[in-house]
């Protein structure tokens, strides 16, 4: 490309009351004649549900209300995109599905001793994963009748669980959290889920409360962000559950990105264009590539570029359509959710 | 439940003298005024103590050079020294002075608590709580915790 890039903002989304802690992207709309759509979640203790027009522009098309009593904070698709999964501070997931043009509870998963702050599906649809500020993990699995039982509780993290997500094609899940370690679990078999690796500080981990993951698309590399001011970068050298000794394929640094951000990073996606994009508390948005050239070194990654005041406050959600790699979604403290496509300006 | 006070007998300062401010010779009527830290301090000082009929400037908990601030870059940073090394209620005042300054500022403020260094048993766990804003955040749906936190707060609203 001869020209520089540009984020450049298409559209914002007006309507949440309060802040706007995440989004995410429905997996399976957006291609073959089907509208984009996508659900944010608020600490007006609602979910919006926007749906792109002819027009291109978003609208929304729905709102998920009084079921959670208090802030929703985290919202994830199953993989077929006929269920949403909501996760909320008054310590319960909602499973919701849609019906006409409007969206019915059709499930609620307890447990939780207090406030859940995310929820994320397997990449088959059967599993789902939260977890809270009870510092504890829950699997659940899907029955039939859209019917959820609990087949573990996960303990190991000494805090809060900030986020959860699963590997793009294994049952292998990952967690970050307020004691500032990344920890992988996975089966043995038979239900029986345990830690199979914990990345700390001494292990060239986060060095303070670690906010979010995202892995790329062919699931070999995954990225974390922290209050610690830093990315990092982690790749595992194959399939993580391929059998091979003890059944594991560890994860291993490979790189850390400083000295690009001044405040807290809250949230990365990783595009299937292997872009990876940051929303931090400094209202910015920043994209980062790997450096394909000259690797001496072993792989490192570059800034791209900055959007100074991507948002009028922080930045708590950033996700990548799965649809459109140059498109890009953004939810702020501000109350608003920005929709920007990644585009090439020739000097 | 604790029946008696953390600190039964804390030390009361005097509180400063209050000037009013000279108004300015040119009034632009659409010039953004600058914060400084003064204003800050005024938004704080009368913040009462958890539990002390005091105010956190009377038990010099909080003071004028306890604030930094740089309103160009719209960041400030309180400081504040809780009257002893094992006061649990800590977290309550750092969140008193967030919740005052949130309400208090423009949307565009960033702002850091933290405890006076070397002040505190627990000081890197309680800064990290207040500096949490998802913790604080559902720590402020607790109507309990709000409504001590509004009890704090009323003699600054006046």
């Amino acid at each position: 490309m001869d020209g520089k890039l540009e984020l450049r903002e298409t559209q914002k989304l007006e309507g949440h009351s309060d802040r706007v802690w995440s989004l995410a992207w429905n997996p399976v709309t957006g291609t073959g004649g089907v509208p984009a759509m996508l659900a944010s979640c608020s600490g007006d203790k609602t979910v919006r549900i926007w749906q792109q027009g002819s027009s291109k522009s978003f609208d929304c098309t729905a709102v998920l209300e009084e079921t959670h009593t208090r802030t929703v904070r985290s919202c994830a698709w199953s993989p077929s995109g006929k269920l949403l999964a909501t996760a909320s501070f008054d310590a319960t997931t909602g499973i919701w599905q849609q019906i006409g043009s409007d969206f019915e509870c059709v499930a609620t998963l307890e447990g939780h001793e207090n406030e859940v702050k995310s929820v994320a599906w397997n990449a088959s649809g059967s599993l789902i994963a939260t977890c809270g500020r009870d510092k504890s993990v829950w699997i659940w699995e899907m029955q039939s009748g859209n019917e959820f039982e609990c087949i573990s509780v996960l303990q190991g993290h000494a805090q809060d669980v900030k986020m959860v997500q699963w590997h793009p094609f294994a049952d292998v899940l990952v967690s970050v959290s307020y004691d500032n370690s990344i920890k992988v679990w996975v089966e043995d078999g038979d239900d029986d889920w345990h830690c199979a690796q914990s990345l700390g500080e001494s292990g060239s981990g986060h060095t303070s409360t670690v906010w979010a993951l995202s892995f790329s698309e062919c699931g070999n590399r995954m990225v974390t962000c922290s209050d610690d001011l830093t990315l990092k970068i982690w790749d595992t050298s194959g399939n993580p559950s391929q059998t091979s000794g003890d059944g594991y394929a560890p994860w291993q640094h490979i790189c850390t990105l400083s000295g690009c951000h001044d405040r807290t990073i809250f949230s990365v996606s990783w595009s299937s264009e292997g872009v990876i994009a940051s929303g931090a508390g400094d209202d910015a948005l920043r994209l980062f590539v790997e450096n394909k050239d000259n690797v001496v070194d072993g792989p490192s990654y570059s800034m791209l570029l900055k959007k100074d005041k991507a948002h009028a406050m922080d930045v708590n959600s950033v996700q990548w359509n799965p649809k459109d790699p140059q498109v890009l979604a953004s939810a702020s403290d501000d109350g608003s959710v920005k929709i920007w496509e990644l585009v090439g300006v020739s000097q | 439940m604790v029946t008696g006070l953390i600190n039964a007998n804390p030390v009361v300062y005097e509180r400063k003298e209050r000037h009013l401010r000279s108004s300015p010779v040119v009034i632009d009527e659409y010039a953004v005024e600058p914060i400084d830290q003064l204003e800050i301090f005024e938004h704080v000082r009368d913040i009462k103590d958890p539990e002390h009929p005091y105010s956190l400037e009377e038990l010099k908990v909080v003071t004028e050079d306890s604030i930094e601030l740089d309103d160009q870059q719209s960041y400030v940073r309180v400081t504040f020294t809780p009257t002893v090394e094992h006061c649990s209620m800590a977290t309550v005042i750092g969140l008193c002075l967030r919740v005052k300054l949130m309400r208090s500022l423009p949307s565009r403020y960033k702002v850091d608590i933290r405890v006076a260094p070397g002040t505190h048993a627990t000081e890197a766990a309680v800064n990290k709580q207040l500096n949490d804003k998802e913790r604080v955040a559902a720590a402020l749906e607790n109507p309990r915790l709000l409504e001590m936190v509004d009890e704090c707060l009323a003699a600054t609203y006046i």
